[in-house]
């Protein structure tokens, strides 16, 4: 709150008057700007019973089950294969022989430069030419192959930045009392490492989540944004038919975001380290 | 090579198609960013919690979706952008790449305002505590003290959700924009044969923008940083 603040000092009783007074001048703006959308919405004829109907009724919502449970799937799938291949390639590029390293680095910074879209067209393409497969399996080949390599890149940096974060004198003292490096790792780094990883890790589950959108360059058809665009043309409304669809996005991922909060809040306020760790863990991820 | 050649109008033409996307999404990104930001620090509630909100939607909102909205369900408003002076039109922009462009900018908004907060959070509570304490009115303490500071802090993190967007941009294909990535789909499809050539041309053109963005931000670093 604004009491501990970088920004004011703790308001007195005239900036509290202040304050309640451009609080009255935003509402004012805020209500007339939801008045200008809803008109335009309504000259729009956005608001059609028919729409809602249509909206509403048994068949759009079967497909939108179904919808929920593609997109579910693929995403499901991809975090799976992602933290797979992120897990090898952060092994690789933690390891001590420069030919391992060497490639593992490049891994990660071409898939992370590159688009995803990029990654799932050349997928389709690809499958598509060398081997004969059901059009929706390749499909969704293509997708899963597209999204485990660009986030199991970026998950990789997420486990390389959460075992750097772990304090030096915890692997300092297990190399003294005559560890091997694997048993530092699996006995000593990893375990606090995890702690410090898991809420990047949802946070990139939700990426994954919201990036099975992308499905539709691999013709990925049972997913929410396909479906959506089939439910909008027989409603007759993309708008409120994306508005749908979206919600049904933020609710699914909000399940997921406060998982992350629990997980935070139960693993890692004890100590300011800590905080620090995980917030320096979640700066490899990407924004956006 | 060939394909490159035989389609080089169009493959030029797409490129600067994102080109010109990912410049006018950067600036909508930027100065709504901006704006989101203050309102999430300011000491209004409303304007806070608006904020909040906003950045919470667009975070856990497919790009796609977002450009699905404003590419196909906002124009069904009769919101149609043209740039008209007296009776002649000036510019008459296609409406898929205006709305998806404007999508884009609004959805990189919500990561760049994150960016920014959190460079003003990274300041520690001291440094404002000593300014007023010197006797600095508000705005000197945030025009010489708080966003200085803050402006290096935050150079990373923009750079990063700016070349998000680069990428991003890439999504636009979804809603019939013919940008770069919808001319490496058309020539795939024409020429099955060359998918390695152009599918590494195209990913090369993405990466020379995601490098001029890194660039920058490390120069600006560079030139920002003190020494502590």
């Amino acid at each position: 709150m604004s009491g501990a603040n970088v920004l004011f000092d703790a308001p007195g009783p005239k900036t509290r008057v202040r304050h309640r007074i451009y609080t009255a001048i935003f509402l004012l703006l805020v209500v007339g700007a939801l008045f200008w959308i809803y008109r335009k919405l309504d000259e729009a004829g956005q608001f059609e019973p028919l729409i809602f109907e249509r909206l509403f009724s048994d068949g759009v919502w079967r497909e939108l089950r179904k919808a929920i449970v593609g997109t579910l799937k693929a995403a499901g799938i991809s975090i799976v294969t992602s933290l797979a291949f992120g897990f090898f390639v952060a092994a690789g590029r933690l390891s001590d022989r420069a030919w391992v390293r060497v490639p593992c680095v490049a891994i990660v910074e071409f898939f992370r430069a590159v688009p995803l879209l990029l990654l799932i067209i050349l997928f389709f393409f690809l499958i598509q030419q060398q081997a004969d497969l059901e059009r929706e399996t390749n499909a969704l080949l293509a997708l899963v192959a597209g999204l485990t390599l660009y986030n199991g890149a970026v998950l990789a940096e997420v486990f390389r930045a959460g075992i750097n974060a772990v304090p030096r004198g915890q692997s300092e003292a297990a190399y003294a009392i005559g560890m091997r490096k694997s048993q530092v790792m699996t006995l000593i780094l990893t375990p606090q490492a995890v702690r410090f990883m898991l809420p990047a890790i949802i946070s990139q589950c939700v990426v994954i989540l919201k990036d099975t959108s992308l499905g539709f360059a691999a013709t990925y058809t049972p997913e929410l944004v396909s479906s959506g665009r089939r439910i909008a043309q027989f409603v007759d409304s993309y708008l409120m038919t994306f508005l749908l669809v979206a919600t049904i996005f933020i609710a699914i991922n909000s399940v997921l975001s406060f998982l992350a909060y629990w997980l935070e809040r139960r693993l890692a306020t004890r100590g300011r380290g800590a905080q620090r760790a995980v917030a320096e863990v979640e700066g490899v991820l990407e924004a956006g | 090579m060939d394909v490159f050649v035989d389609n080089w109008d169009a493959i030029r033409e797409s490129c600067l198609r994102t080109l010109e996307m990912v410049i006018a999404a950067g600036a909508i990104a930027l100065v709504l960013g901006a704006i989101l930001a203050a309102m999430r620090v300011s000491p209004i509630t409303l304007a806070r919690a608006i904020g909040t909100l906003y950045v919470y939607t667009v975070r856990n909102t497919p790009l796609l979706v977002i450009m699905i909205i404003a590419a196909f369900g906002i124009p069904d408003l009769d919101v149609r952008p043209t740039l008209s002076f007296g009776d002649a039109e000036l510019l008459q922009f296609n409406v898929f790449f205006i709305f998806a462009t404007a999508a884009l900018g609004c959805y990189t908004a919500a990561f760049v305002c994150e960016a920014v907060r959190s460079g003003i959070n990274s300041i520690p509570l001291g440094q404002a505590e000593a300014a007023r304490s010197i006797g600095m009115t508000f705005t000197q303490t945030l025009r010489f003290i708080i966003l200085p500071q803050a402006f290096r802090a935050v150079i990373p993190p923009i750079a990063s959700a700016l070349i998000a967007m680069a990428k991003n941009s890439s999504v636009a294909v979804g809603v019939g924009v013919t940008e770069a990535t919808f001319q490496l789909r058309k020539l795939t499809n024409d020429n099955p044969g060359s998918l390695w050539e152009l599918f590494i041309g195209f990913a090369l053109f993405y990466m020379a923008i995601v490098a001029v963005i890194a660039g920058v931000s490390a120069f600006l670093e560079r030139k920002l940083r003190v020494a502590k």
